[in-house]
């Protein structure tokens, strides 16, 4: 079974689908109808998402692929093949990656409808998936690194695409630049791998893991000593800090709401930002040989998880919420990965894509029958008006809190046993308890937005009233098909594809993730026995939460107001998101404005030209040509004269010596 | 001599460097109206890109010796030869010297209104004296055209310059002028020393001991340093191209920063490589500081040129890096770059002459919303932008990245204390500076709402300023997605450079010698 291999006509068809369409829209969009231009661009994504399935279930039956297409760049021993790996971690992601991708095409058909930049939106979106496909289908650290920037010029193109409004050029610049701090690691660690390994492609370096780490080869540096392997995870693991917003690269990705909400959905919650977790998940070979990298990947993920969700508990912004569940979410999935539960972080990174992207498309719906107001405190008792987005929403909230038998339910169980039955420590404690408080936070904040939008009081401005409706069905009818997903990947996932079965060689993942068996969270839960959903404390905070939410919320009452009032420097703490934009303003934007300008005006201009160069050069000169200035254009005369005293200067030497 | 490897036993060189020249003298001579002056400024320029590209399908890339090579005699009393010939490290330059004029000549079309002719031969002149430079075999020879350059750029700059052109060409000159003394003095000093022949080969030759090498080496370095620009050399820059008309910024972001790097190549790293190891600590201090120090200042310009300026300086500090780790990945890295910044500085300067066009003004903060009546030149610009970035796909990632590889592990000196992983770490900085200094600007000048009535009235675009865009788009996609043939190119020249920088000249008593003189000059 194992010889199997995919079709690579196949294979390159699935990204380049999606880079065609991308670049007729891209180039011709503008003399093409609109119409056209959408239909050339989700045809290219939906036949990519089917040949997707398609290579998925090859894949189910053993089949993978691995090789070159050409080199990149060839120096000496330095060289970058241009290929594709696909294995069962690569064909969950392109299906993940393509069918959200899809959904979102036709949802945008709707939700952009008449934006001046339709076709432009186009253009982006499907360039979008291209770049994402190149980075999971990669076979080396290029490619991956290519797809990764690739994803991020998309996604700063997007935040920015309301050009005219300063806060999202604002978000825009802040999230390309933000991610850069974060693949200022990632090219460190590519850097690294390539001088330790002599090579960037997976599977060589994956095989020279092991003895490599067996010869002990450490770094210096300040004094400071660490293994190198542990160097190379850490840098790589930067990379991913930014791209999925972990702290304190978080503060990105709540500011890229300003774009559509379409993009939220699709490179902002369920594919892009989750790259971060591919990565770690793909590079688990490496990962495993370094405990002090895992460590850190953990108390990442934990604080991420734990922080983000209290900001959540506050903001008023529909989106806004939503966003800081995405950076929580993120946090759960990089506490699987760094407790060896690497399939479980894939499993939440795959039910959380469904279940977030309807979120997200849902409160788009919203928000496009509010007239574009995303302020929860001017929604209220919407159901009403529009009942498939109330009922699909409803499910992708169940789904995000940890209901059973929801998506969520079972791939947030599945990570926090792990991290409770993993041992490292007060690391993986803490961990455990910052992941178990989350889901109560999680459930509260999710229905608080939820009861706000859909139920409470009627806060909807009464000019907006009359115009309230139920969205049309390009835009319902992704949302069903997503909701479906919300529903039941995690039951798909745990029955059908047997995702948390511990034994990783015949699981699922196959040899696609290696967990040191010591490690192997999934392999000790196996040991113990399976206990009814009633028994776990998560489905108890997950439903805590929901009923302080339906207490605080359902109806309209003065129990938020009270609280809030009880510890305002709390609630202030957290309505301003832990002050982490203004510290960074403090500490690092305006530091560093000082001191270009300070080496610009103080030693540029005032040192070096105005000390050195004007007094001692520019004077003395001006002084002696002022008397030769008659000879008209004076400039060209000095340096001719300088020419000549040259050459006059060269041939009396050679006279001279001659 | 080595072989000569012209397989059309014609003089392809030379007829590339003087057509230009003679075609010049025909305007002059004969050519009247702006409008036929021109296009027919054009046709040679087209014409002399056209002589030019058989260099690139007739080269021989399995060999690092010198092809289409011309020797005559010049002054025989002095030795001194007209020899030609170019390698896998000068070829592409000449390539990109006659594109870029071509370009330049296209881009100068409707800017420039007065004494079209005189500007047109200035520009013609100097696309011989830079061919010259690249492909002169004799110290004699590319010193006459590393001279001879300065003064049409000189009076390209200083003639149609914009307000403080005056200042800026004085400037200019002096720096330009202090170097070019001690390259002369070091020039003859060699000739001399290596028995009275200017031929470069003849001093790669040439077994220099430490001392004459180590004053060599600083002499040539004032001139090249100032040439590149490095820190704390650089300040002419900005003011040049700050008000060097769009043509004549892009020239000089274009071939003539090129000449400094060039200069390390062909000169300090074969014929001095003991001097060159034990001056590397020296150039990576500096290499850095352009990359971090200049990044900064580049990130607080309010002037859209100087920006692009001090960025250019910040990416030439990628090139001096690359240049002085003496491996493969990191020289060939570093043509890439000089390559790349050749394609993107001047596409970027180009961008600036398109809205100056326009607007007559440079400043930053005069601009804003450029995107809602200019999309077009919006997306151009991005792309630029995106490659000034060294994003993944465009050339400037192939020569950063190789840079970077190149450097990380290198040990090209025992005189650097300070391991290159981490400068490679430190350069590594500039995957988040650049995005600020770049992306800041892109904001402030294209994005955002349409407020000022001025930047209302901009038309798009028109075919012309597209057309000059359209072969460096092209190039930077190029390399930045198969940079393959350009570095089949280089392979063969830059392995035997290699080789001569990291192959002593001295014997080991002259090495510990070299110690000793290296401490008593407190070096």
């Amino acid at each position: 079974m194992q010889d199997m291999t995919l079709s690579s006509t196949e294979l390159l068809l699935i990204p380049a689908l999606p880079l065609i369409a991308a670049l007729i829209a891209g180039l011709f969009g503008w003399k093409l109808k609109e119409s056209l231009t959408h239909w050339i661009c989700c045809v290219g994504v939906a036949v990519s998402a089917l040949l997707s399935i398609d290579v998925f279930m090859q894949v189910l039956d053993g089949a993978r692929f691995y090789g070159n297409f050409w080199s990149w760049v060839i120096s000496d021993h330095f060289v970058v093949p241009v290929g594709m790996m696909i294995d069962p971690l690569t064909a969950i992601m392109m299906l993940t990656v393509t069918i959200v991708s899809a959904c979102v095409h036709v949802y945008t058909i709707g939700y952009m409808h008449g934006d001046p930049g339709y076709t432009r939106f186009f253009s982006y979106i499907s360039g979008f998936t291209f770049s994402m496909l190149v980075l999971v289908m990669g076979n080396n650290f290029f490619t991956l690194f290519f797809g990764w920037e690739a994803v991020g010029l998309v996604s700063y193109l997007l935040i920015g695409f309301w050009y005219r409004r300063e806060s999202a050029n604002v978000a825009a610049m802040k999230a390309f630049i933000v991610n850069r701090v974060g693949d200022f690691g990632f090219a460190i660690g590519i850097l690294a791998v390539w001088y330790y390994f002599g090579t960037v492609d997976y599977h060589e370096v994956f095989a020279a893991v092991k003895p490599f780490v067996e010869q002990g080869i450490s770094l210096h540096f300040l004094g400071w000593q660490m293994d190198a392997i542990t160097f190379i995870c850490l840098a790589l693991f930067v990379g991913a800090m930014g791209k999925s917003g972990q702290v304190p690269l978080h503060v990105w990705l709540p500011d890229s709401m300003e774009g559509p909400t379409p993009i939220s959905a699709l490179i902002h919650a369920a594919t892009m930002v989750t790259a971060g977790v591919f990565m770690v998940a793909r590079l688990s070979p490496m990962f495993e040989f370094s405990e002090t990298a895992l460590a850190a990947v953990i108390l990442v993920g934990a604080i991420t998880a734990w922080m983000c969700a209290t900001i959540g508990l506050v903001q008023n912004d529909i989106k806004r919420v939503i966003a800081y569940s995405t950076c929580s979410q993120l946090g759960y999935m990089f506490v699987a990965c760094g407790v060896s539960a690497y399939s479980a972080g894939i499993f939440h990174l795959m039910t959380h894509a469904y279940f977030k992207a309807l979120l997200f498309l849902a409160a788009g719906s919203v928000i496009h029958a509010v007239l574009a107001d995303q302020d929860i405190r001017r929604m209220g008792q919407l159901r009403k008006y529009m009942p498939i987005t109330y009922v699909t929403m409803l499910i992708a909230a169940l789904a995000l809190s940890g209901v059973p038998p929801f998506a969520g339910f079972w791939s947030k169980d599945l990570i926090i046993e792990a991290a409770m039955v993993r041992d490292m420590g007060w690391v993986s404690e803490l961990a455990y308890w910052a992941v178990l408080s989350g889901v109560f936070m999680t459930a509260f904040y999710t229905f608080r937005m939820f009861f706000l939008t859909f139920h409470n009081s009627d806060r909807v401005p009464a000019a907006t009233k009359p115009k309230l409706h139920e969205s049309p069905k390009v835009i319902t009818i992704p949302l069903i098909i997503l909701a479906v997903g919300a529903f039941g990947s995690g039951l798909w996932g745990v029955y059908g594809l047997d995702i948390a079965n511990a034994e990783v060689v015949q699981g699922f993942f196959g040899s696609s993730i290696f967990v040191l068996d010591a490690h192997n969270p999934l392999l000790k839960l196996e040991l113990e026995e399976h206990h009814s959903f009633l028994l776990s404390a998560p489905f108890w905070f997950a439903v805590g939460g929901i009923a302080l939410a339906y207490a605080m919320y359902f109806r309209e009452s003065a129990m938020p107001a009270k609280l809030a009032a009880m510890a305002p420097p709390l609630y202030r703490f957290l309505l301003n998101k832990w002050y982490w934009d203004e510290m960074y303003d403090r500490f690092l934007v305006r530091p560093a404005r000082c001191v270009g300008t300070m080496l610009w005006q103080g030693v540029d201009l005032a040192t070096i030209d105005k000390g050195v160069i004007h007094r001692g050069l520019i004077d003395q000169v001006a002084n002696g040509a002022a008397r030769l200035r008659r000879m008209q254009s004076g400039m060209v005369f000095h340096y001719a004269f300088a020419m000549v005293i040259g050459v006059f200067g060269l041939l009396t030497w050679l006279i001279l010596k001659a | 001599m080595e072989t000569l490897n012209n397989v059309m036993n014609f003089p392809i060189l030379s007829l590339s460097i003087f057509l230009p020249t003679l075609g010049a003298l025909f305007i002059w001579l004969f050519v009247r109206g702006d409008q036929a002056v021109r296009v027919s400024a054009l046709a040679v320029s087209v014409l002399t890109f056209l002589v030019t590209l058989p260099l690139a399908f007739n080269f021989d890339t399995s060999t690092h010796h010198m092809q289409f090579e011309e020797l005559h005699q010049w002054i025989p009393a002095f030795n001194i030869h007209y020899q030609l010939g170019v390698d896998g490290i000068s070829m592409p330059f000449v390539l990109l010297t006659s594109l870029l004029t071509v370009i330049c000549i296209v881009s100068a079309w409707q800017c420039i209104q007065e004494r079209v002719k005189e500007y047109m031969i200035a520009f013609l002149v100097l696309e011989t004296t830079l061919i010259g430079v690249f492909c002169a075999l004799d110290a004699v020879l590319f010193y006459f055209f590393w001279e001879a350059m300065l003064i049409p750029m000189y009076l390209i700059i200083g003639v149609w310059g914009g307000k403080n052109r005056v200042y800026a060409t004085l400037k200019f000159f002096l720096y330009t002028l202090a170097g070019s003394v001690l390259m002369l003095i070091a020039l003859l000093a060699m000739y001399f020393k290596a028995g009275h022949t200017f031929s470069i080969l003849a001093f790669m030759d040439y077994a220099f001991d430490f001392e004459w090498q180590f004053w060599i080496w600083i002499a040539f370095f004032v001139a090249f340093a100032v040439k590149v620009p490095m820190w704390p050399v650089h300040t002419w820059l900005p003011d040049a191209h700050t008000e060097a008309p769009t043509a004549g910024s892009v020239i000089l972001a274009g071939i003539l920063l090129k000449m400094g790097a060039y200069g390390f190549l062909r000169f300090s790293l074969p014929m001095l490589p003991d001097a060159s190891q034990y001056f590397v600590p020296f150039v990576v201090a500096l290499s850095l500081i352009a990359v971090i120090y200049i990044s900064l200042v580049a990130m607080m310009q309010t002037d859209m040129k100087r920006l692009i300026a001090y960025s250019s300086i910040a990416h030439m500090g990628f090139v001096t890096l690359g240049t002085f780790m003496f491996t493969q990945q990191a020289v060939e890295g570093a043509v890439i770059n000089m390559i790349s910044h050749g394609f993107v500085a001047a596409a970027l300067f180009l961008c600036v002459g398109v809205l100056y066009d326009r607007m007559h003004t440079r400043e930053i903060a005069a601009y804003g919303g450029v995107v809602n009546v200019m999309p077009v030149f919006a997306a151009v610009m991005m792309l630029f932008v995106m490659s000034n970035v060294a994003l993944p796909g465009t050339s400037s990632f192939i020569g950063e990245i190789m840079v970077l590889i190149g450097t990380f592990g290198a040990e090209p000196s025992a005189h650097l204390t300070l391991s290159t992983k981490w400068v490679a770490i430190a350069a590594a900085t500039s995957v988040v500076l650049s995005a600020c200094y770049s992306l800041w600007m892109y904001k402030r000048v294209v994005m955002g709402d349409l407020v000022k009535d001025e930047v209302k009235a901009m038309p798009d675009m028109n075919r012309r300023e597209f057309l000059f865009f359209l072969p460096l788009i092209a190039l930077v996609l190029w390399i930045g997605l198969y940079p393959q043939p350009v570095l089949e190119v280089m392979h063969a020249s830059v392995a035997h450079l290699i080789e001569q920088a990291t192959s002593s000249k001295l014997d080991e008593a002259a090495l510990l010698a070299a110690q000793h003189v290296a401490h008593a000059t407190g070096h």
